[in-house]
Order: structure tokens, then sequence, then C-alpha cells
């Protein structure tokens, strides 16, 4: 049996048509086994290669190859073709409302205090400074002896103190961080840079703007040649960093027995000025008593209440949300993701 | 502290539109916060004029007396009014609001009937002007003090400015006139003259005549005054301008001698105390109590002394709390003509205890415990007789002192210090004049040593910062720049800061809500929850906030659960939370460190000792489970949290930090007691976890099976960096292995026991199928095993000699028989 080469083209021609008119992909698989198949005209010229007289084989070889080759690639682009029609009709049959919810993804939360705390730590640590942190009960020298805050000093009263019995104890829920602050100088020289974050307690009743337990973040610089514009310089950028750019402070005479001189910090924010914390120049009597060696170095310290910041900051308006530890507040802040 | 400006007006020359703004940041600027501007008179006008008490008709008939008063108003008749109050005769001075008139709270004056009569106009009390809270009665003014109809308006006072200023401890000289309007002026640049500069003391000369003064205790006191005055008017009244500044600046009009010490304390801050002299038996002494002693105070108060209480005493009585309070039996009364005037400089620390002892804080001793100027003692008290002279006719006899004014040291300073503190560049010839201005004397040895004499009334300034103080504040801190030192090296976290953040992180990333509560507990509550032993050991408060939470907590179990009920009060479902924080236990024996002064760095030793004086406070980490981690929704429903998570995160707390833990069955309240696991390292204890105990759970309104866990994260080992294993790329072999144990036997130690014998190859074994009902007391443990070397692949040989090895340990160890 021979095949000619007219047949050869006919067997294409035909087959190209076929894979033309084929409408899916189950129809073009039919004209594969048909047209491309074993028993094909195309594979039937293939098959009878063999027995071409040498002289024709190269010429006919090159016919039946190239009738192949083109149905082949026909075939292969209509594949696409039908495979993209059945794609763009099947997935969007397959759509979803992607507005569903998935409400059994777990949905906890650090509590804001955390939240700014780790924010506050991070921000100075990047300008050099340790976080500092020591016992919430603690010895009553270090909370005031040290601070320059001698016993029946009216300075003493102004921190409505805890004790804890038996009074000879000597032990007081610390009413400030500042006792971290007087641990690090007893066992640091200078040069030091600490921040100190941690609870607090005063006897204080519980409403909308007090909490006898608190949280308290102070800052503490000794080296040589520090000035109060230092102190002025880090409120700002401390400020800057929490509340937004544009933020400035100022800074207003106050007293506190452990600085000399004392400010009181103010910030402006939302069109007022609002209270932020204590700070000022360390009074070298408690250099002092740190074993600080006053002619070569100074220091200054700062301190804010971080429940009134975040209120500030986040317009909580009342502290019981911050004490009470409901979920839902917690929640609203998820996992501080900035 | 209040001051009326028109009291500081005689000191400063304040111009007389000065805007309130400007009052308020003057003193703002240099210190004293301004808490409150009270404007007096805004709400009030007239006429309101002196009205003479003509006739007095009482109406019977009524639930109070009512009387009908016929008023000279200065008018040609004479003006009736009805009126409630008693307190007045026929010829008093009284003050009358007539028609027209509109008093404080909008209350408008117009002629009306009432009780059968027309009303035309009111008899006011000081209450109804707003001048005090006195209403007792109506104002009745000392006689011939106004004609009738002069305009009680302006005779009052009325129209005034009264700034609260708060003065800070450190700063006893603001709480008076004098050092208020000192203030004021410095920081307006205005001029000031200085009320003390007007008394001349030295007409009261030191003489034997009158009640003579010793000091038995120099510690207490540095100087005394007391000056005797006889043949005083007691009926004589206190003059209306008297009367008024006191009530301005919120104390109260008492009787002549009172007010005039009043007076004299508010205008200079020296505190003074008038004695009935006729009621002291020789000398005074100024001593300590002593022992059993007792005392009758003005507010009527018996009171037993501190044998170190301070007291003015007569040979045979204590006869005053010195600088707190005077004594009943030689008070000043009606008929007191005769006075001794005392006038201390106290040790502030001496009143300070007294005060402090006797709970007793009056104007007299906020001030002295503060420290009063020690130039004022003779001062004052020549201002007093002045007064009691003036106003109430007395006659001086004599004055007696004991001891002498001590005044701070002078002050070597470098006043280049000033720009170099600050920051900012101050001129010398600045330093100079603030110091000046808030009262120093300066004189100079070379530009970098001045001798700095303080002002009498500033003790506190002896120390460099102290002067530069004085100076920043008077140019303005807003003069200071702002720049900003950094540390030399940033060491970052440390590692139980980094745990403390990460294990936060972790719980609330998979569903749990951190808290924050407060470590007042309840110990009846804490007690039923079981805790016992070490766990039921707290700390005391001397003063609790409330009886209700007198303890400090030893655990965060408490607090978590009160907080999980809250929440499921307020509507929650779904419940977890956590709180990382210290707990504080009673179980180490403490010496309290006894009295460590400040004078000098403590040693090494001392130092030690106050350390040691602190409890250890553990840090941990709690969390409670009621309900669901994750919510269900739409498409699934999500699973309880039990027991299993609740062990599992613990572990893996333990995990994360790179120790290995185990668990052990535990018994251990508030847990369920087949249902808690204690978490080991190193077979110490770091934790527990599991079910609450369901009397627990009912008692609180819990969910059932609700569960909690705690990790102690002070107590988990802190390792070195882990070493990391290069991970292996050949592929793996797995095997499953079913075993049948004793019920008894943990899965922990089928694991630990599959693990031992299952050799080097093992890389991990997950139990995957438990199955209880065997019968018999028996279970059935599943668990798959991959193997892996690093390599080659395993033959099948291999792998089967080291699952036989694993299961032949598993049965010689746990008697796990091999599942068919």
């Amino acid at each position: 049996m021979s095949i000619s080469i007219a047949e050869v083209n006919e067997s294409a021609k035909s087959a190209l048509l076929a894979i033309s008119s084929a409408t899916d992909l189950a129809a073009l698989k039919l004209v594969k086994i048909e047209h491309l198949g074993d028993k094909s005209g195309l594979s039937k010229a293939s098959q009878a290669l063999g027995k071409i007289a040498a002289e024709e084989k190269a010429a006919f070889g090159k016919v039946v190859g190239a009738a192949k080759a083109e149905v082949s690639a026909a075939y292969e682009a209509r594949v696409k073709v039908l495979e993209t029609e059945r794609d763009a009709r099947v997935l969007i049959e397959e759509r979803v409302d992607v507005s569903l919810p998935a409400s059994n993804i777990p949905k906890g939360g650090l509590h804001p205090l955390t939240i700014l705390t780790n924010e506050i730590s991070d921000l100075f640590i990047g300008l050099g400074y340790r976080v500092a942190e020591g016992p919430e009960l603690e010895a009553e020298w270090l909370n005031f002896d040290a601070l320059n805050i001698p016993a029946d000093h009216p300075a003493r009263t102004m921190q409505d103190t805890f004790f804890i019995e038996p009074l000879d104890s000597k032990l007081v829920l610390r009413t400030h961080t500042s006792p971290v602050q007087i641990r690090t100088m007893l066992e640091n020289q200078p040069p030091i840079y600490v921040i100190c974050p941690g609870r607090t307690y005063r006897a204080d009743e519980l409403d909308a703007t007090h909490t006898p337990v608190f949280s308290q973040v102070e800052g503490l610089v000794i080296d040589r040649g520090i000035t109060m514009a230092d102190l002025k310089g880090t409120l700002d950028y401390f400020a800057q960093s929490i509340f937004g750019p544009d933020v400035i402070t100022r800074l207003r005479p106050s007293f506190f027995p452990f600085t000399e001189p004392s400010a009181e910090v103010d910030f402006f924010f939302n069109g007022r000025w609002i209270e932020w914390g204590g700070c000022g120049m360390v009074n070298p009597k408690v250099l002092e008593v740190c074993g600080i060696d006053t002619s070569e170095f100074s220091g200054f310290a700062f301190g804010m209440g971080l429940e009134r910041t975040l209120m500030v900051r986040h317009g909580i308006t009342d502290m019981h949300d911050i004490v009470e530890g409901d979920i839902r507040f917690t929640r609203s802040f998820g996992l501080g993701i900035k | 502290m209040k001051i009326p400006i028109s009291w500081i007006r005689e000191f400063v020359d304040l111009p007389i539109d000065i805007p309130l703004s400007t009052l308020e940041n003057a003193f703002v600027n240099v210190g004293f916060e301004v808490e409150e501007i009270i404007i007096t008179g805004a709400d009030l006008s007239g006429p309101l004029v002196v009205a003479k008490v003509e006739s007095i008709e009482e109406l019977s008939g009524n639930k109070k007396p009512i009387r009908y008063v016929g008023l000279n108003c200065g008018e040609t008749d004479i003006r009736f009014v009805i009126c409630g109050a008693t307190n007045f005769a026929v010829g008093d001075l009284v003050v009358a609001a007539l028609p027209g008139a509109v008093l404080p709270g909008n209350f408008a004056i117009s002629a009306r009937e009432t009780y059968g009569k027309i009303s035309n106009g009111m008899i006011c009390s000081a209450r109804e002007l707003g001048l005090s809270d006195e209403h007792a009665g109506i104002i009745v003014l000392p006689n011939e003090s106004a004609k009738p109809g002069t305009d009680a308006i302006s005779l009052l006072e009325i129209n005034d400015v009264i700034i609260d200023a708060a003065v800070n401890p450190d700063r006893g000289y603001a709480l008076s006139i004098r050092g208020l309007a000192r203030e004021l002026a410095a920081s307006l640049d205005l001029k000031y003259q200085d009320p003390a500069s007007k008394v001349d003391a030295s007409k009261y000369a030191i003489n034997s005549d009158g009640i003579q003064v010793v000091i038995e205790d120099p510690s207490a006191l540095s100087v005394v005054y007391i000056r005797s005055i006889s043949d005083f008017d007691a009926k004589a009244k206190t003059p209306i301008w008297m009367s008024r500044r006191i009530e301005k600046c919120g104390m109260r009009s008492i009787s002549l001698a009172v007010d005039i010490t009043n007076y004299v304390m508010l205008e200079l801050g020296q505190p003074l105390h008038a004695f009935d002299s006729t009621k002291i038996s020789g000398s005074l002494f100024m001593r300590r109590a002593g022992e059993s002693s007792t005392l009758k105070t003005l507010d009527g108060q018996d009171r037993k002394l501190d044998k170190e209480d301070l007291v003015v005493a007569d040979k045979s009585n204590a006869l005053a709390l010195a600088g707190v309070m005077g004594g009943a039996s030689s008070e000043v009364t009606e008929s007191t003509t005769s006075i001794a005037l005392e006038a201390a400089r106290f040790e502030p620390i001496t009143i300070a205890k007294s005060s402090r002892r006797h709970k007793l804080s009056s104007e007299a001793s906020r001030r002295l415990e503060r420290g009063v100027d020690p130039s004022l003692a003779q001062i004052s008290s020549a201002r007093a007789i002045d007064l009691m002279i003036e106003l109430g006719g007395a006659k001086y006899v004599g004055s007696s002192k004991a001891g002498e004014a001590r005044f701070a040291p002078i002050v070597s300073f470098d006043p280049n210090f000033v720009s170099k503190y600050l920051g900012t560049k101050v001129s010398l010839a600045e330093v100079e004049a603030k110091l000046i201005v808030v009262g120093c004397d300066v004189s100079k040895k070379s530009d970098s040593e001045w001798l700095i004499d303080p002002p009498s009334w500033r003790a506190d300034l002896s120390l460099a910062p102290d002067l530069v103080e004085e100076v920043a504040r008077m140019i303005g801190y807003e003069r200071i720049p702002s720049t900003l030192p950094t540390g030399k090296s940033g060491a970052g976290l440390s590692s139980i800061q980094y745990r403390k953040r990460s294990v936060a992180n972790y719980l609330a990333s998979n569903g749990f809500s951190e808290v924050y509560n407060s470590p007042f507990v309840n110990p009846a509550f804490v007690a039923d929850l079981g805790f016992v032993g070490d766990r039921a050991k707290s700390f005391k408060l001397a003063n609790p906030m409330s009886e209700e939470f007198p303890d400090l907590r030893t655990h965060l179990l408490p607090g978590l659960l009160l907080t999980a009920v809250r929440n499921q009060g307020r509507g929650a479902s779904d419940i977890a939370i956590f709180e990382i924080g210290s707990v504080f236990r009673n179980t180490e024996k403490l010496i309290g460190p006894g009295i460590v002064g400040i004078e000098s760095v403590p040693d090494a030793k001392t130092k030690e000792i106050i350390y040691k004086s602190v409890p250890n406070q553990p840090l941990h980490v709690g969390a409670v489970v009621a309900g669901k981690l994750a919510g269900d929704s739409w498409h699934v429903k999500s699973s309880n949290f039990t027991w299993v998570e609740a062990i599992g995160f613990a572990k893996s707390i333990v995990e994360s930090a790179g120790s290995v833990p185990n668990t052990v069955a535990s018994d251990f309240a508030p847990w369920h007691p087949g249902r808690c696991a204690e978490i080991q390292v190193d077979g110490k204890p770091v934790g527990h976890a599991g079910e609450l105990h369901p009397r627990v759970i009912a008692q609180l309104g819990l969910p059932e099976r609700s569960c909690a866990f705690v990790v102690v994260l002070s107590a988990i080992p802190f390792l070195e960096s882990k070493k990391s294993q290069t991970l292996l790329t050949m592929p793996p072999a797995i095997q499953d292995i079913s075993l049948i144990v004793d019920e008894k036997v943990s899965a922990e130690q089928v694991e630990k026991a599959l693990r031992e014998g299952a050799g080097e190859m093992l890389e991990s074994i997950t139990l995957f199928d438990r199955y209880e009902k065997m019968g018999e007391g028996k279970i059935s443990l599943a668990f798959t095993l991959v193997f892996r070397a690093e390599d080659r692949t395993l033959t099948a040989d291999e792998v089967s000699n080291y699952r036989e090895a694993a299961t032949a340990t598993a049965a010689k160890n746990c008697g796990a028989i091999l599942r068919s």
C-alpha cells in the first residue's frame, strides 16, 4: 500500500478542519484520536515511510513531518482556546461571597498598656537606653528616703502610700518606679540611660480618671554634661513619637524632692495643653546617696502615667475601661499592629 | 492658697486692667499652679445698702420666727421688710438688698407681699451675697462702721478676684500674701513692697514685763517671742476690711483677737497664737510633753499627748500643742482682756510629727511644717500687737524672747553653672538680677565665684541647682532649648523582658485577651478557691482601700477568675483571658532594714540588708478559658477548649523558651484533682494547667469544664541560644505503632519509652489515637513514628528493626502490648 503526497495533504486538511470545528474539550479529544491517533491518515503515512524507495523518502518524509507538525500545533492551540473558554465559564460558576466572615479565627489582643509599654521601651532602646525593672513591693528606703523624701516630710504625704504589715518591715507598694532608678544608680556607675516602666500604687479611689493601681514610665539619664536642654529634647522626642510629629511640649516650674530644678511637662494636643508628668534635673542629694560623683556627672529624670497617656492618645474617657479587664476593650486593640 | 487680688495690690503695683490670663500665667510661669480663679460679685448687682434697724415687729402664728423690720436705708422714709433671722436688734447696722437688686443664683429682689405685709427688700446673710458659707444669721456690721444708705457692695469689697494658687511643699513662704505678692511682682517685673518692712518691731523691746518664756528643748525651735498686752477690748468687733480679707482667703472671722492672729498669718506667713494671760501660771515653757500628759484642744477634743509632742506649757500644765493647735483652758474668750501672743520659729519636722500623730492639720501646722521665715517671729508678733492696740484699744505690757533666729548659710556659687546646667546661655548680669529679685544678696569674689546670701525665707537654697532653679523660673523655662542625648550602647531587652513580651504576643495571637487585674484580693475568696500552704501566705496591707481586699495576691487566678465572671456578666460567652504579673508570697523570713540614713552612700552590707528586706516577687503568666478559644463561624463549629489545650498551651510556653516540659498528674486547687498537670522542667515545677475544680466553676457560675493555666515565667531556665540542627533531606520512613497499656500508664511515659527504644534515626513521634474502651482497665495508644537517616534512604529491614526495638522498650518499661 502506498500513500500519495496528495493523500497526506488531504488528511492534514481534514484534521485541521476537524480541530477547528471541535467546540469543546471532549469533542477535541475524539478529534485527536481520529486525526492524530495510530489509525489516523497521518500515522499511516508515517508507517508507510519505511516502505518507500530511498530516492523518494526524503521528499515524502518532509511532507509528512510538516503535515504532522502543523496538525499538532493546531491541536495544542485549540486545546488552549477551549481550556480558556472552559475556565472562564466553570470558575465563574464557583464564585463565592468573599464578604463572608471567618469568626472562627481566634481574636485575642494585647492590653493597650502592654502595647504602649513595648512602644516606649523600643523607642528608648533606639536611643541607647536599657529597660530597667524592679519589685512592686519595695523597701521604703528605696521608694522614699533615697529620693530625698524624708519621713514626716510633707512631700511624703503628697503620695498616698500603701504600707505593708507589720510596719517595721518597712515595705511599701512603690508609689512610683523611681526606686528602680535608685537601684540602678546604686549598682551602676554612669553613663546611665534607663527607662523604667512598671506598675505603681497610690491610695486613690477608682473613678473615671484615677486608679489605685496604675502604671508609670520613668526615664533616667546620668552622664557628663547633661543639661536641662537635654531633658527638654528627650521629652520632645518622646511626645512626638507617641502623640505625633507636630506635638510640642512645655515645662512649668514645679517641685519634687528628687529633682532640682523640677518641672511639670505638658504637651499640646487637639488644641489644648495636657499635663503629662513630672521631670527635672536629678537632685545632687540623690546622686550622692547613690555614690555618683556630682562634680563629674549630672542627670535628668522624668516620669509619666501610662494610663493617662493612653486615655489622651486613644480618647478613652473612663479609667474603668482600662482596669476592669473587659475583653471587648482589649480586643479592640488587637495585637497593636501599626 | 486663696488670695484676693485687692490685698495683693497693697504691695504690688498691678495695672488696674490687668487681664486674668496674665495673672494666671504669671503665677504658673514661676511655679504656682492656679487651681481656680474666682470672680466675686460678678453675679450680684445692687442696690445693696447699709441699713440701720429702726424697729422690729415679731409676727406670731408662723412655724418659724418672722420679723417685720423697719430700716433706715438713708432714704426719707423708713423701709419695711420681712426677715426670718433673729440675730439682730434695733440700732444694728445690716445689709439690705433693695428692689431691683439681683443676688447670686439670679435671685431678683422686688417688693412683694408675704406674711400679710409688703416686704420692700431683703436683709442679707453672708451666704446670700456669696461672701462665705455663713448662713446662721444675717450680716450685722460693726456699730458706726458706715452711714445708712452707704453702698454695701463697695463697703464689703464684694467685687474682687480671688486666685487659688497651689503652693508646693518647698515654698512654705508662699503660703502668705507677702510671699505670693513677691512672686507675682517678680514674674511680671513689677515693683514690690515687702509688708514685713513696714513693721517697726523695735518699739516693742525685750524686757522683763509680761509673760516670760523659756526654751527647754532647743532642738525643737530656734526662737520664740511672747508679747503681752492688757486692757484689750474684748467686745471690739473686727473691722469689715479685715474680716472680709480673712473670708476671701477661705477662713472664718471669729473674734477680733483671733482674727488679728489669722490676718497677720495670712499677710506675713507666720502662725501666731494668743493665750489669755490670766490663765497662764508663771512663765511659758517650750518643752516636750513627756509622759502621760493630756490636752483639751480648741476643737474640743481631749488628746493624749505623745511624749515627743512639743507643747507650750506653764509650770503646771500643757497649754497648747505647739504650732498645731491651742488648748481650751487658755483660750481667748469674750471676756479676755490680757493676752500673751506667741510667735516661734519651730523646726518643721517637730510640727510635722505632731500634726501626723494627731491627724490634725491646721493652717498653722501647714505653714510651720514647711518652714517659716525665722525673722518673722519678731516682726509678725509686733505687727499683731500694733493691730491689737489700734483695733482693740490694748495697752502694751512687754516682750520676752528665748533663743535666736537661725538663718541659712551663705552659698558659694559659680554663676557660669547656670548656663552649663540649663544648656542655654544666661548672662551673668541676668543671673545676678534674678537672684536679687527672689531676695538673695549677691557678692562677687570673681566672675566664677559669687557668695550668695539666701533670703531669710528661703532656707531651701543651699546647693547650686537650687539657685539654678530660681534663675530658670524667673527667666522662664521656655528659654530652655531642646537637645537630644543618646546612650552609648543600647543593650536591648533583657531575657525576662523579652520572654514576657513573646509570651504575651503568643497568647494574644492565639485568641487570648490580655487583662491587668488589681493585686488586692479578698482572703475569704482565696481560701474558698482552696489555696493552701505557701500560696495562702499573703502580705497584708496596713491601710487597704477597702476592708474587702486587704491582701496582696499570691497567685494570678483569683483575679483572673473574677474578671472572667465580670465578662460573663456583661454578656461575653467565650472568654479567654490572660495576665502577666508579679505575685507576692509571704514565705521568706524577712528582716526590716531598720533606720538607714541618707547622709552617706550605703555600704555593700547595708545595701544587702535593704535588698534582702524585699521579698522575691516571681513573674507569672496565668490564663482562664471559659468557653471556646475561637468562636463558631457560619461554615464551621469551633471546638471546645479543654484541659488538653490548657496543658498544651502551658507546655508550649515552656518549649518556646527552649526547655523540655514534662507533666505529672497533680491534685492542686483550684484545679480539678483528676485533671490538673504540674508542668516540670528538670523535675522542678514551673506551672500548673488543666480543668478547674467543678465546685469552683459552680460557685462562680462559669461554664462547665472551664480551664486555667499558670506558668512561672521567672522559673523557666534561661538557656543559651539553641543550636539549630541541619535539616535532613533523605526520604522519611513512617511507622504507626498501636499499643495496649494499663490505663494508669501515662501517654508521656509510653512516648518516652518508644523514643528511648527507637534509636537515633527517630525524627519525631506523635500520638494520633487514644481508645479507652478496651476493657479490663486497658487502653490503646497509637503513635506515628518518623525515621530518617542523614545520608541514605532507610531500608524496610532497618525501619522494621527500629520499630521492634521501640515496641520492646515500651513493653519493658510500660507493660505495653502491641495491638494486633
